[in-house]
């Protein structure tokens, strides 16, 4: 530690930290564009430079070390006069079109030339202008906002790990851009736009639609992917304006996934916003009233063992754990979860989370990672690992298919399920690695367990990881990557079917979200109940379907593939007639006579607790070793050779609100289709 | 009192002879280098420091003390000298002569000045422009490996070392110490931010010292001569010979090595046939190359031609190219050619640097045609103030001085252009408003 004494308030900083970082802790604040606490430090903006006693120049303060005894002065008329300097540079050939800026209420620059800059310009020559680039179908240039800063070129080079943004040209003439045109290929390219200080990388989607004041921001977790990261979900009158990332050191940092970020617009389009029935083979539009007394018609005198719930990838625990308690009630426990068909060991929580937890990447010394493309799967959970790389000494080997582009280096190990037996075996030249790794940690995707022997997978690989140290007392390696934010919850709720199995002659399924389920599995004849927000093939399949509200439209809990509880709130309200799951399912059992014992939010919540109490702590997350080495059920020698089949092949329309939105589908179209391969190759 | 013959360090400066090996051999290159070699690295940087040897590449900074921050002993990490060749500095052209005419000179210091440094490599950033010298001095590398005087066991002392050159893509910025490691890393030439310096983390991210073209081809002569000869001939602390690039409205241009503090106006008259006219008709010198301020012939009289004198009339040595210029000069357009090329030559990485001199240069192009308000002179000099001491490196600061130097000196020449055009066009125009203003 050094004393460093800020504007006469003598603060103590670490060692090598940087003067910026002493002036914070003496709570001065100090401008800046190019600095970013994430991001290597860049030193070219000038905008935080100050005064230090004995130093000939101002010093940029984000780029200088402290030294024991330092005097800095923030408030001096030498800093004054530079920041003044600097902001009347940034502005001479900065356009000045703040009335039709997107940033316009939320620019660096705007706020700083109002607290730091003159009143009036001096400048009297004509202004650069510079020519828009196109990078995409999420961000939108206008490059003479630029005040190049670099922000974006270290983002795209240093976390995304695409390294497609640079600078061309000297001096004034310097312009950022992709050198050739094409759209940027990284999952991440939405956090450009929050990166950029200036309004020079805004939201395309986004342009000429609101003003920051206007919006009303809800806090919520994102459940496109299963990182659960925490978003502000922006809204004007009813409508879903924008999504942005909070900052969560524990999950997501400050960085958002692009599906994540975008596709909210599927949230207006294909919704069922009223309830329908099937009357003589059509599906007509209905009352809640009418809806309920169909399905009460059809339950009535059905032997309860001959029901089945089903629940999908995007619901709420609030809403399975009213639908579990409704089948029980019903009599029926042909419950599941997996539509996918991963072969999942919900027995154990440790089997089916992500143990080590997003930051507990940052302490692992070996990564194998078995059939799971993080990059597609969890951009951001993937920005952690490519940080954990970057941070030296991390071999990473992979088992799936060869010549991905993970962002990061990684030994390819081979394509599936040999490879994982011989490294189950301890014989593969990998295990050497991981044996000699302090923290090794595995992660197997979801994707992986998708198959006829998933469940050999699933036991090869807790093998894999009991026998290379991966499990200890205060060391848990074995991580299983889900997909999509609603997967874990059921599996901790119990949302599976007992021992013996489903029963084997269904008369009526009852689907709560599951889009992804396999039609041609549900027998002629079966009745069917669709719950959920948008009307895909699934809602065509069933005979009544009752309108539900997608993640931004509910208060509700969800868990993301660490285990984490995490409560979203609800932003805008459900469109049309669609009501909250849980609400629906608590109304539906009162019509059948069998009502559940919750009447608001904090019964269910009370509810969910007492099933399981890893639901008592929202937001935090208890890290755990393993003291139960023994591993899932699963008979290794029925692993079969299989290649593993990346279970994501289109990152942008991966879920069911992606599909019904316009954003993603150009995006679809730019980075997968045939017709364009510059772009996604 | 003029340089005799006899202490002329370089005594092929001109190319009237040879400049291979056997040569440079009889002229005294490469004689007892072993023998210098086995006195120590300790050794030669304290003779470099008794020299008073100052940097020749523009900033002056004593050349014995920047090798000793070099580390004294290697980490595991590998140490590096680098000779700045980026001869970009307009008005200069002191080491283009040395690489093609006495390139031993160059290589024998190499040598030497890696053995002080712990180094075992060198590297010579040539700039791209010249092609020619990048032979010369390859054919000069490549005789000195067949001799056995670089290489392995270089010289028979048992020191290994080996020379690289790296010719440049002609880039001003990529002379400034940093971005010259930048560039020759293979990226973009942009200074670094300092510290770290080049000593603790450069090359490759390994103790560096980068050094000009005339500073390590004196070394030899230092050492072989002793500390106490090179001190002799100038002032104290601005000791030693130095090449001087005498240009312009001068009868004679030359490079002529010269004792340091010799008076300006000798320097003009003995070796470049005075000025072109007469002294009388001399109105300004660049003294040091374009990026320090002008002086008027007044100052010119008397002034002496070393770092300190010249700092004492707010001018530089610099790299010494004396830009001679006569009243037949517009200077107020000379020094907005020169903004024009420091505009271009800005890497754009800080902010001050990268939208100021743009300003800076369009203000100059109004001034030399008067079309501008006696305020913004004013206005002029403070933007030059504001970029000036701000910036990452020293290019700004460079780019910035003629012009304080042009307002310093001839401010009523710059306010009889705008009188003078007021006169001609009346007031003139402001530019169109922008939309959004």
């Amino acid at each position: 530690m050094v004393k460093v004494t800020v504007d006469g308030i003598e603060v103590e900083v670490p060692n090598g930290a940087s003067v910026l970082q002493a002036c914070e802790a003496a709570g001065k604040e100090i401008p800046r564009f190019c600095y970013h606490e994430r991001l290597s430090v860049a030193g070219n903006c000038r905008m935080c430079l100050v005064e230090v006693e004995r130093a000939p120049k101002p010093v940029a303060s984000c780029a200088y070390p402290v030294a024991d005894g330092m005097k800095v002065f923030t408030d001096s008329p030498m800093v004054r006069n530079a920041r003044r300097g600097v902001m009347e540079f940034l502005l001479i050939n900065h356009p000045l079109d703040c009335p039709i800026c997107d940033q316009g209420g939320e620019c660096d620059l705007q706020d700083q030339a109002f607290a730091y800059g003159m009143d009036h310009s001096r400048f009297r020559e004509a202004k650069r202008v510079v020519k828009d680039k196109y990078v995409g179908p999420l961000i939108k240039t206008i490059m003479t906002r630029c005040i190049h800063c670099t922000r974006c070129i270290r983002f795209i080079t240093e976390v995304a790990g695409v390294p497609e943004l640079g600078a061309t040209g000297r001096g004034e003439a310097m312009e950022v851009g992709t050198y050739v045109e094409k759209a940027i290929t990284s999952e991440l390219s939405g956090n450009l736009i929050d990166i950029c200080p200036v309004g020079a990388l805004t939201s395309r989607p986004y342009a000429f639609i609101a003003r920051p004041w206007e919006l009303r921001k809800t806090d919520s977790i994102d459940v496109l992917d299963a990182v659960g990261a925490n978003i502000r979900v922006d809204t004007r009158a009813g409508e879903v304006l924008r999504i942005l990332p909070r900052i969560n050191d524990e999950v997501n940092e400050e960085w958002l996934a692009d599906r994540g970020r975008f596709a909210f617009d599927g949230l207006k389009r294909r919704r069922l916003d009223r309830p329908w029935v099937r009357r003589d083979g059509r599906l007509v539009p209905a009352t809640w009233s009418e809806a309920f007394t169909a399905i009460a018609a059809r339950l009535k005198g059905m032997s309860g063992d001959r029901i089945a719930a089903v629940v999908g990838d995007l619901m709420d625990a609030e809403a399975i754990v009213a639908l579990k308690d409704l089948m029980a009630a019903l009599g029926s426990v042909n419950l599941e979860c997996r539509v996918d068909g991963a072969a999942i060991d919900a027995s154990r929580r440790d089997f089916y989370t992500f143990n080590t937890t997003i930051p507990g990447i940052e302490e692992a010394d070996a990564l194998l990672i078995i059939g799971s493309n993080p990059r597609q799967e969890a951009p951001v959970l993937n920005a952690r690992i490519r940080k954990r790389m970057i941070a030296g000494r991390f071999p990473i080997g992979f088992v799936g298919p060869r010549g991905l582009d993970l962002t990061y280096p990684h030994d390819w190990l081979g394509e599936g399920g040999a490879t994982l037996r011989a490294l189950a075996g301890g014989g593969h030249r990998f295990n050497e690695m991981l044996r000699k790794a302090e923290r090794p940690m595995l992660i197997l995707g979801r994707g992986a367990l998708r198959r006829p022997d998933g469940a050999a997978v699933l036991a090869a690989a807790w093998q894999v990881a009991a026998e290379n140290n991966m499990l200890r007392p205060d060391w848990h390696g074995f991580n299983l990557l889900h997909l999509f934010g609603g997967q874990v919850a059921p599996l901790d709720l119990g949302f599976v079917p007992p021992p013996s199995g489903l029963h084997p002659q269904i008369e009526a399924l009852w689907l709560l979200g599951a889009d992804g389920i396999e039609l041609e599995q549900i027998p002629e004849g079966t009745f069917v109940i669709y719950q959920g927000h948008h009307g895909e093939a699934a809602a065509a399949r069933a005979d009544v379907i009752l309108p539900g509200a997608a993640y931004t439209e509910k208060d509700a809990t969800w868990v993301n593939t660490e285990g984490r509880v995490q409560h979203g709130r609800l932003a805008v309200h459900p469109p049309g007639e669609a009501r909250e799951d849980w609400k629906i399912i608590r109304a539906m059992s009162e019509v059948l006579g069998r009502r559940l014992p919750y009447d608001n939010l904090v019964s269910v919540r009370a509810r969910l607790v007492e099933i399981n109490p890893a639901f008592s702590v929202a937001g935090g997350l208890e890290r755990h070793g393993c003291e139960d080495r023994r591993g899932p059920a699963g008979d290794l020698s029925a692993l079969s050779d299989a290649p593993f089949v990346m279970p994501i092949s289109n990152y942008w329309q991966a879920d069911v609100i992606s599909r019904a939105s316009d954003v993603m589908a150009e995006c679809a179209r730019t980075y997968i289709s045939p017709a364009t391969p510059m772009a996604a190759e | 009192m003029a340089l005799s013959d006899k202490d002329r360090i370089f005594t092929n400066l001109y190319g009237l002879q040879d400049w291979r090996l056997p040569a440079a051999r009889r002229r005294g290159n490469w004689d007892g280098t072993a023998a210098l070699i086995a006195k120590g690295r300790d050794w030669i940087i304290e003779e470099v420091k008794n020299s008073g040897l100052r940097g020749r590449g523009g900033a002056g900074f004593p050349t014995g003390m920047k090798w000793s921050f070099m580390p004294k002993q290697s980490d595991g990490r590998p140490h590096y000298l680098v000779v700045n060749a980026d001869e970009s500095e307009p008005g200069t052209c002191k080491d283009r002569d040395i690489i093609r005419h006495d390139p031993h000179t160059l290589i024998e210091g190499c040598l030497l000045a890696g053995v002080a440094m712990g180094a075992h490599a060198g590297y010579i950033y040539i700039r791209g422009e010249y092609y020619n010298e990048s032979l010369v001095l390859e054919a000069a590398i490549a005789e000195a490996y067949e001799a056995g005087l670089i290489g392995p066991n270089a010289c028979g002392s048992g020191w290994d070392f080996d020379l690289y050159v790296h010719r440049g893509a002609g880039a001003y910025i990529c002379g400034e110490e940093t971005a010259l490691i930048e560039s020759l890393e293979g990226k973009k030439g942009m200074p670094r931010l300092k510290p770290p310096f080049p000593a603790a983390v450069g090359l490759y991210g390994a103790p560096t010292t980068v050094n000009n073209v005339e500073t390590i081809a004196v070394v030899p002569e230092i050492l072989r001569r002793g500390a106490a000869w090179f001190a002799s001939f100038g002032r104290p602390k601005n000791s030693g010979t130095k090449i001087f690039c005498i240009q312009g409205h001068v009868n004679r241009p030359c490079n002529v090595e010269e004792e340091m503090s010799i008076p300006l106006r000798e320097l003009i008259e003995r070796h470049a046939g005075g000025v072109r006219g007469g002294w009388d008709n001399l109105l300004a010198v660049i003294p040091g190359g374009s990026s320090t301020p002008l002086i008027p012939k007044e100052i010119c009289d008397t002034v002496l031609m070393d770092f300190d004198a010249l700092r004492e009339v707010k001018s530089g040595l610099g790299t010494a190219g004396v830009i001679v210029m006569d009243k037949s000069t517009d200077l107020i357009k000379a020094i907005a050619r020169l903004s024009q090329f420091y505009k271009h030559e800005s890497c754009g990485q800080c902010t001050p640097c990268r939208e100021g001199m743009g300003w800076v240069k369009r203000m100059m192009d109004r001034m030399v045609e008067g079309r501008a308000e006696l305020a913004e002179i004013d206005v002029l000099e403070d933007v030059t103030r504001r970029i000036e001491g701000h910036t990452i490196c020293a290019l700004a600061d460079g780019g910035v001085w003629p012009v304080q130097g042009l307002i310093r000196h001839f401010r009523p020449m710059m306010e009889e252009r705008i009188a003078a055009y007021k006169a001609r066009r009346g007031s003139p125009q402001p530019t169109l408003p922008m939309a959004a203003e």
